[in-house]
């Protein structure tokens, strides 16, 4: 087993880069936020290059639709999209993910950057509510929110952890429920996807995207009293590569025009 | 010049050893991370969470499930695709080596528009036998099987090519039909092939994210195998995902120490 030295010295050499990595990770303390440097309030810098912004799920349709107006407005900027669930967004984020504008479907998830320094002074530009939608043939004949807890009938619903989770949840102890879904989505678009497909027989979506996916699903009314609303903060982010553009942007969101587009889909007034 | 003396012919060259030690230290970095990141005073609490133990034990559950299927299903596909002498074998080959190659997520939608219950397939399955396969433990076996088993197929059918077609001729000249050969002469010469394939697709179908998410769906318990737990455990509790995504990590090794003979042959020649 005689092996050449200098390969043995190679070997030494990853396996000393490789614990010295481990050091490194070891001593570095997680999240060191560095001052973001805003310009004053008087200054208006032009709003050019790319704005990314991260935007939840039930944000789709509007952000995508304010974001065309924005780049139509400011010519020569590009507005990218990432659309998730707001608590995978909110981790993305502090784990350093490159975005300027953070749209939540909770307060709970904005708070979650507020608190890590990531982002300050966010404003609440929407609210929204819950909806049961069925597939257009309605296999299970589903009339009422209290049909989702009878024995068989198949329910998506949001995983716990994410807002429209939360929301349903919520909704479903208000009206002194059992319900045993037959999957918990990561996000509210894969449960009315599920609900399109007609491989459920209900889900429980928001207002906005029984509104979104009017052909395909039916809304089933609400009973009074127990919906649950959740709001929408929106802030530019303290990393933001883009600064400029990041303020813009939610400008653009909170302002009359944005205001109408979000209305226009069935979101609530702040 | 001078010749070069043997020592200096055995030098490692500075261009193979650069990215030769990065190469590693990229791959083994990241690990180092998660072990260095890991909760490790935490660790057993978090492992006897229900959460845990239950993804746990449906991971193993349904990934052996899975193996026992490719194996039930892809040994006889093996054979044919060792032996057959039609012209359209390779066709057949290419077509079901092909959810190799696919995105697992690809893959997931596919079965779900097959499989689901309103599917090409599954709508007969659930008008005349009442199964329907999305968001159930047998819809997570499907999902893990159909990205799984090409690994073993591939595995067993190289071993069923490699294999001394002799013996099947002298079992044949002897009297046995091709099924009795298989079974008591070619079988037991492939043994070892066998068990690799199995190990290959049972590791495979331990770690299926992209199908199972998107055809079995979400339910601890009944869905949630091990990566999607650790996935949505990222979003609301990082140091379970940490604990969870350990306990995939020593899983994988241990796989890999019980392959080591195959894959990592001592002294260099393959």
């Amino acid at each position: 087993m005689n092996r050449p030295l200098s390969v043995r010295r190679a070997e030494l050499a990853i396996v000393a880069l490789v614990l010295s990595g481990m050091a490194a990770a070891c001593s570095s303390s997680p999240g060191t936020p560095a001052s973001g440097s805003s310009s004053g309030p008087g200054s208006t810098p032009a709003v050019t290059g790319t704005v990314t912004v991260f935007a939840a799920s039930s944000l789709k349709e509007t952000f995508t639709s304010i974001a065309k107006r924005f780049e139509a407005a400011h010519p020569g900027t590009t507005v990218v999209l990432s659309f998730a669930a707001s608590s995978a967004l909110a981790t993305q984020i502090t784990s350093g993910a490159p975005a300027d504008v953070f749209a939540s479907a909770s307060a709970k998830d904005m708070a979650t950057l507020t608190s890590a320094g990531a982002a300050t002074a966010p404003t609440t530009f929407a609210t929204n509510s819950l909806t049961v939608v069925v597939p257009s043939a309605n296999p299970a004949q589903i009339a009422s929110l209290a049909d989702l807890a009878r024995a068989g009938v198949k329910v998506a619903q949001c995983q716990p952890a994410v807002p429209c989770g939360v929301l349903a949840a919520k909704v479903l102890a208000t009206a002194g429920l059992t319900v045993t879904p037959a999957t918990l989505e990561p996000d509210v678009k894969s449960v009315l996807t599920k609900v399109r497909l007609g491989e459920v027989d209900a889900g429980l979506v928001y207002v906005t995207d029984a509104v979104a996916a009017a052909g395909s699903v039916t809304a089933v009314p609400m009973p009074a009293g127990v919906n649950a609303t959740t709001a929408y903060p929106i802030a530019a982010l303290s990393h933001a590569a883009n600064p400029a553009g990041a303020r813009a942007f939610v400008d653009a969101v909170v302002s009359a025009e944005g205001l109408a587009v979000l209305k226009a889909a069935g979101f609530g007034a702040p | 010049m001078a010749r070069a003396t043997a020592r200096d012919r055995r030098r490692l060259p500075a261009a193979l050893a650069v990215p030769a030690v990065a190469g590693a230290a990229f791959l083994v970095l990241p690990l180092t991370g998660l072990l260095a990141r890991a909760p490790w005073t935490d660790l057993g609490s978090l492992l006897r969470s229900p959460v845990v133990a239950d993804a746990l034990r449906l991971s193993l559950l349904c990934a052996t499930l899975a193996t026992g299927l490719s194996a039930l299903l892809g040994i006889p596909l093996a054979w044919v695709l060792a032996r057959s002498t039609s012209r359209f074998v390779a066709l057949l080959r290419a077509l079901v080596t092909v959810p190799l190659v696919l995105p697992p997520v690809v893959g997931g939608v596919a079965l779900l528009l097959t499989l689901g219950r309103t599917g090409v397939v599954g709508q007969y399955l659930d008008r005349w036998f009442g199964i329907s396969l999305p968001f159930t433990t047998a819809g997570v076996v499907v999902a893990e099987a159909f990205v799984a088993m090409p690994f073993l197929v591939v595995t067993v059918e190289g071993a069923f090519r490699s294999a001394d077609r002799g013996l099947e001729e002298a079992a044949a000249t002897l009297g046995a039909s091709r099924l009795f050969a298989l079974r008591h002469v070619t079988l037991p010469l492939i043994v070892p092939s066998l068990l690799a394939g199995a190990v290959l697709s049972w590791a495979r179908a331990l770690g299926e994210f992209g199908a199972t998410i998107t055809f079995a769906g979400n339910f601890p318990g009944r869905t949630q195998t091990m990566p999607i737990a650790v996935y949505l455990a990222m979003e609301s509790d990082p140091g379970a995902a940490i604990a969870l995504a350990l306990v995939l990590l020593v899983v994988s090794v241990a796989v890999l120490a019980a392959l080591r003979d195959r894959w990592l042959p001592r002294g260099g020649a393959v």
